[in-house]
């Protein structure tokens, strides 16, 4: 029997391959139309991670080092879900920021700010059985880039998460509500639609800060999900 | 329903946390099958080396099997091979990885698909990743590969093919360019 296919890109959710407000997509972009893989055995499977991957502090970025970094403390958590709202268990996340700075740990990152010898910003966890993961960090500064004249980006972590098959893999960016560099931002931008767009804000969450300790940020992520199982096709069929 | 959240380039600082010291490693001494190495290399529209890139391969194992629970196929799993890799770009844009080749892996109806591996390049200036798949030269089953069959202009699957070292067995050559006349083939998944 063929694998239940998922289903394929919603329009407005994704940004596109050229977009020449983001300079280094011009020559990194193919031109010719892309052609849809069909979703079989190979489409479907992908590698699954367990606890094997991760060492301990990999999910407190705040404890890494001998002391503290410095910067505004603060809890990012949320769940992993698919299209059609199901839990994404037991599945890799893997974070990386700059510090408070706003500059990464990285040596072609010679910008003028400080490095912070106690945060490397680097984080990894597996989600829950109910598709939850929480990681301790502290805020990331705004960077100055060279895209274009003035340009900066938005305070922002960069999130991977695999899922369950290798259609569900998933790069984005996870950016702050009401941040003002968030318009200029070409990257953002190039999510087309304004739910997607949203899609990608933290929100500050009462629930999620802690006392005496930091301020808590809920940010949930969407895999692609499947398409109709089988029995609801053959359902579609009569 | 949610809707799917919006890809972001990986940009140019992930070295600190994406590469794993073991990335392009995916076989051992002991895991069955043909050990091959491939070296990759990746350039941009202007046959510049993309030297800031990420490699993501995922593939079956000899038998044609894969390391994951929908596959039930009949072919053994090889407890030391999970079939995914993970690899960057080097100074001159290329990569190596040293793995197994594929057995052949049962495609879409009676169909079967030849020895392949899925292929995602992520790097800076690339929004959402790129996906493409590793066909190797002169393989017999290339001829009836239900994928290969769909790239209609047949002189660009040729974009697609490994190519097997003149002087080195089991050496294999594969260049991915993001753009220009010789533009790969990419798929949408
Ligand atoms: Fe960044």
């Amino acid at each position: 029997m063929d694998p239940i296919p998922y289903r394929r890109e919603t329009p407005g959710t994704q940004p596109p391959g050229l977009w020449p407000d983001y300079r280094s997509t011009v020559l990194r972009s193919p031109r010719k139309p892309l052609i849809a893989l069909p979703h079989t055995l190979s489409e479907v499977t992908g590698p699954i991670f367990g606890q094997d991957r991760l060492q301990s502090n990999d999910a407190d970025l705040t404890s890494q080092h001998k002391e503290r970094p410095i910067g505004d403390r603060m809890i990012v958590a949320g769940r992993v879900l698919d299209e059609n709202g199901r839990p994404v268990a037991g599945t890799l996340i893997e974070i990386w920021q700059a510090n408070s700075a706003g500059r990464y740990f990285h040596p072609r990152d010679s910008r003028d700010a400080p490095l912070d010898p106690n945060f490397t910003g680097g984080g990894r966890t597996l989600t829950d059985e109910a598709g939850r993961y929480r990681f301790i960090t502290i805020k990331p500064g705004y960077y100055p880039w060279q895209n274009h004249e003035n340009a900066w980006r938005p305070a922002h972590i960069h999130f991977s998460v695999f899922g369950s098959s290798f259609v569900t893999r998933l790069i984005c960016q996870m950016y702050f509500e009401d941040d003002p560099m968030l318009r200029y931002d070409p990257i953002y931008m190039s999510v087309p639609s304004e739910a997607g767009r949203k899609q990608l804000l933290a929100k500050f969450d009462y629930e999620l800060t802690m006392p005496g300790f930091g301020l808590g940020y809920r940010f949930d992520i969407v895999l692609r999900g499947r398409d109709a199982t089988p029995f609801e096709a053959d359902d579609h069929a009569h | 329903m949610p809707i799917e959240s919006g890809w972001a380039t990986v940009g140019p600082f992930f070295h600190a946390v994406l590469p794993w010291k073991d990335g392009g490693a995916m076989a051992r001494p002991e895991t069955k099958g043909e050990p091959i190495t491939i070296i990759g290399c990746i350039l941009d529209a202007e046959e510049q080396p993309i030297n800031d890139a990420m490699i993501e391969l995922w593939q079956a194992n000899a038998a044609g099997r894969y390391n994951h629970p929908e596959d039930t196929q009949p072919g053994e799993l090889d407890p030391s091979f999970q079939g995914f890799g993970r690899v960057t770009s080097d100074a001159q844009g290329c990569f190596t990885v040293n793995t197994i080749k594929p057995g052949p892996v049962r495609g879409l109806g009676n169909s079967w698909q030849a020895p392949h591996i899925e292929v995602s390049v992520f790097a800076r200036g690339v929004l959402k990743r790129l996906v493409t798949r590793l066909y190797f030269e002169g393989e017999p089953a290339n001829e009836h590969d239900p994928v290969l069959s769909l790239v209609e202009e047949t002189q660009r699957r040729e974009t697609l093919m490994a190519k097997p070292d003149p002087k080195e067995r089991g050496r294999w050559h594969f260049t991915l360019r993001l753009g220009g006349p010789q533009e790969t083939v990419f798929f949408e998944v």
